[in-house]
């Protein structure tokens, strides 16, 4: 049984979620001794600000079910990298707009395939990575193969090396992030539209396809960005993690995209400051890690949607519909032999609901709703307390007028209400409708129907 | 009938107008092509100002894909469109249009008022965010179909029915004066039917113009005044009485005629 709730206010959580982030700080360099370095400020500055910024961009790509894409585009950059160095040198702003390029064509590629043809999406973004990927493979390796020593750590686009990042990159990284960031709050009902509804969108006047476009052309800018940090491989992560964390603890968008920016810095601040614990511990892959724990935090403890919830609740709930069954049982059995008997026979609970029937009576015994009495000639017997009686027989009335309400409720024009038998009626529907129910339950009230 | 009477008054109130003022939705040589086979051909079709009309034809007859033309979402081979005379393009605020409710991913996260916020964004421009008058407006849409005690919750957690008058607030709330709706009556129950036909009255009853992509049959006559019968092309399209006919029915459904019968059976 899913209860049923009003959505959440979420603001508490984040605001906890930006505090404990803030504290790492002080946490780890008392307890774990990390030395805030300034290589290690720049480097974790950088990987907050791009957590930030690809957390919340990415939570968009994860709603509309295009993680895969932003996989596709990431690697679709690498060509770029070759060809700009090519062309320009070893230029990090040309390597970037490259990048970028090649990206977008890659965006432009998988777009007109599943427009114009019957490729579907999954295959369109399969064949854009590998080629894109192959292809700037092939230029760097050949690029390596010169006899020039400029090009000596190209490669590292392709994993990532935090450690080439210098503060010029971090303000430019910041001044990037407010752009898109800003965009992003400007347009948010347009995001928000074409996310959810895009064809609803679109008989509304909005320009889907140009909105579609912004909203992957940020999703490009944020993977340019993290190309020197995370790599293309790698970066998909960096864009897709916090928003499928966020999406565990929160039931809003308004709620979820700024959770997934806080924990997108969270992974890329403490991914890089833990990296500094020891010197061999690559920076890029530590802030993806940072983040897939978080991940696996998220997905196991998050309330409702957690794995933990999910598997207590139905456990509970087993419980709960079992013993409410036996109860059932025993009121029903006690009601048709009448006073004949001296109780429901052990065996026959056990026989018609097995082991859960067993553990419920026992259940029903601890909270004294059931009495067992045990004879040497008749066997072991199951009795109402006088507590069971009033239960069951609340609940037998409870039934019959959810019966009735079936029944009659449109012959009789009461408000219409979705059936939910395991709630009091009384509590659903106003007192002139349970009157109206009772008078033609009549003398029927509280008789147990027939269903062994 | 009676509603037949009402479309009659008011078509008469309106009759000043000039013929054109009558028709909310004229569709001329419409065509939409997949992949070179006509979904739709060469449709032509007039809907009058306050009618109930069900869009009634076999699967893959282009229903949807007829309504998805009319409001630009898919690209038209051939054809135009005009809404109470304007082309729609310059008339798209008087379109409110219902999608089909497997269309869109119901563990979205917002909430039932949200949703149906939504339905006034288009009328917000570029930069405008929606606030406390949005809202109220959502929320009387919400009464008008019995969902308001269900504002706050999470759109996860509704039926089935429940989406579906979540999808129809949020058409409500537009207060347009002509509605498309992809088949609001799939799969739900008969309560909530019942709650829909009641809302598409009202609708009527407030002049409003109402095109419905229908499935049922039998329940036609009950609930339209006025039919169109497509396959492909256009087979019939006029008030329910005269259109909705055993023979036009067998020119539309072909080789079906035992289901024809049936409903023709059932009808008498």
């Amino acid at each position: 049984m899913t209860t049923t709730i009003d959505a959440r206010s979420s603001w508490p959580l984040i605001v906890i979620a930006a505090v404990l982030v803030v504290l790492f700080v002080p946490f780890s360099s008392t307890v774990m001794g990390v030395r805030y370095t300034y290589t290690l400020r720049t480097v974790a500055i950088g990987g907050a600000l791009l957590g930030a910024v690809s957390g919340a961009i990415g939570s968009f790509a994860v709603l509309r079910k295009e993680s895969l894409l932003g996989d596709a585009l990431s690697h679709a950059a690498l060509p770029g990298v070759a060809v700009a160095f090519l062309v320009a040198g070893r230029e990090l702003g040309a390597l970037l707009v490259g990048a970028g390029l090649t990206s977008l064509l890659g965006v432009a590629a998988i777009r007109v395939m599943t427009g114009y043809t019957r490729i579907k999406e999954d295959a369109a973004m399969g064949i854009v990575l590998t080629g894109w990927f192959a292809a700037g493979i092939m230029g760097l390796t050949y690029i390596q193969g010169r006899p020039d020593a400029s090009q000596a750590g190209l490669d590292s686009f392709i994993f990532g090396q935090a450690a080439s990042i210098v503060r010029s990159d971090v303000f430019l990284l910041a001044a990037v992030s407010t752009v898109a960031i800003v965009l992003l709050i400007t347009f948010w009902k347009q995001f928000k539209l074409i996310t959810f509804n895009a064809e609803f969108a679109g008989a509304n006047g909005f320009n889907v396809t140009l909105w579609s476009a912004l909203l992957s052309t940020l999703v490009v800018v944020a993977i340019v960005m993290g190309l020197q940090l995370a790599g293309v491989v790698l970066m998909v992560g960096m864009l897709i993690a916090p928003g499928v964390a966020a999406r565990q603890w929160t039931t809003k968008l308004e709620a979820m995209v700024p959770l997934a920016a806080i924990i997108g810095a969270a992974a890329g601040g403490i991914g890089a400051v833990l990296s500094a614990v020891d010197r061999n511990l690559p920076t890029g892959p530590m802030i993806i890690v940072t983040a897939s724990a978080i991940v696996a935090i998220s997905v196991l403890f998050a309330p409702q949607r957690g794995v933990v919830w999910v598997v207590l609740t139905r456990w509970r709930d087993a419980r709960r519909f079992a013993m409410r069954t036996v109860l059932r049982d025993v009121y029903h059995y006690v009601h048709d032999h009448s006073a004949s008997v001296a109780g429901v026979p052990d065996s026959f609970i056990a026989g018609v609901r097995g082991r859960p029937g067993r553990r419920a009576l026992n259940r029903l015994l601890a909270r004294r709703m059931l009495r067992k009495t045990i004879d040497a000639d008749t066997g072991t017997r199951w009795n109402l307390t006088e507590t069971g009686q009033r239960v069951a027989s609340e609940d037998a009335r409870n039934q019959s007028l959810w019966d009735m309400y079936r029944e009659a409720g449109l012959r009789l024009d009461l408000p219409v209400i979705a059936e939910q038998r395991d709630r009091d009626i009384r509590a659903l529907l106003p007192p002139q409708a349970i009157d109206a129910l009772t008078d033609l339950l009549g003398d029927k009230e509280g008789e147990p129907r027939v269903r062994y | 009938m009676a509603h037949q009477g009402e479309h009659n008054r008011m078509t008469d109130n309106n009759g000043g107008g000039g013929n054109a003022a009558l028709l909310a939705l004229e569709i001329e040589d419409l065509t939409v092509a997949y992949h070179s086979k006509p979904a739709i051909w060469d449709v032509d079709l007039t809907v009058p100002q306050g009618v109930l009309m069900a869009l009634v034809g076999p699967n893959g007859a282009g229903k949807s894909t007829l309504i998805k033309a009319v409001l630009g979402l898919i690209p038209r081979a051939a054809g135009s469109v005009s809404v109470f005379g304007k082309p729609y393009e310059r008339a798209r605020d008087l379109v409110g249009y219902v999608p089909q409710r497997g269309s869109v991913d119901w563990d979205f996260p917002t909430t039932v008022l949200d949703v149906v916020t939504m339905g006034l964004y288009g009328g917000l421009g570029l930069l405008k965010r929606p606030g406390k008058r949005e809202r109220e407006l959502a929320m009387y849409a919400l009464e008008q179909v019995s969902l308001q005690d269900f504002a706050g919750r999470q759109i996860s957690q509704l039926s089935g029915g429940q989406q579906q008058r979540t999808f129809l607030a949020r058409a409500l709330v537009q207060d347009a004066r002509l509605y498309l709706m992809d088949e609001p009556f799939a799969a739900v129950d008969a309560v909530t039917e019942r709650a829909i036909v009641t809302i598409l009255k009202e609708l009527q009853h407030r002049q409003r113009t109402v095109v419905v992509v229908h499935h049922d049959l039998q329940t036609v006559t009950d609930y339209f005044d006025w039919t169109t019968l497509l396959n492909v092309e256009i087979v019939a399209s006029g008030p329910t009485d005269t259109t909705f006919t055993e023979e036009n029915l067998r020119k539309t459904y072909g080789g079906s005629i035992a289901t024809v019968n049936a409903i023709a059976g059932g009808d008498s």
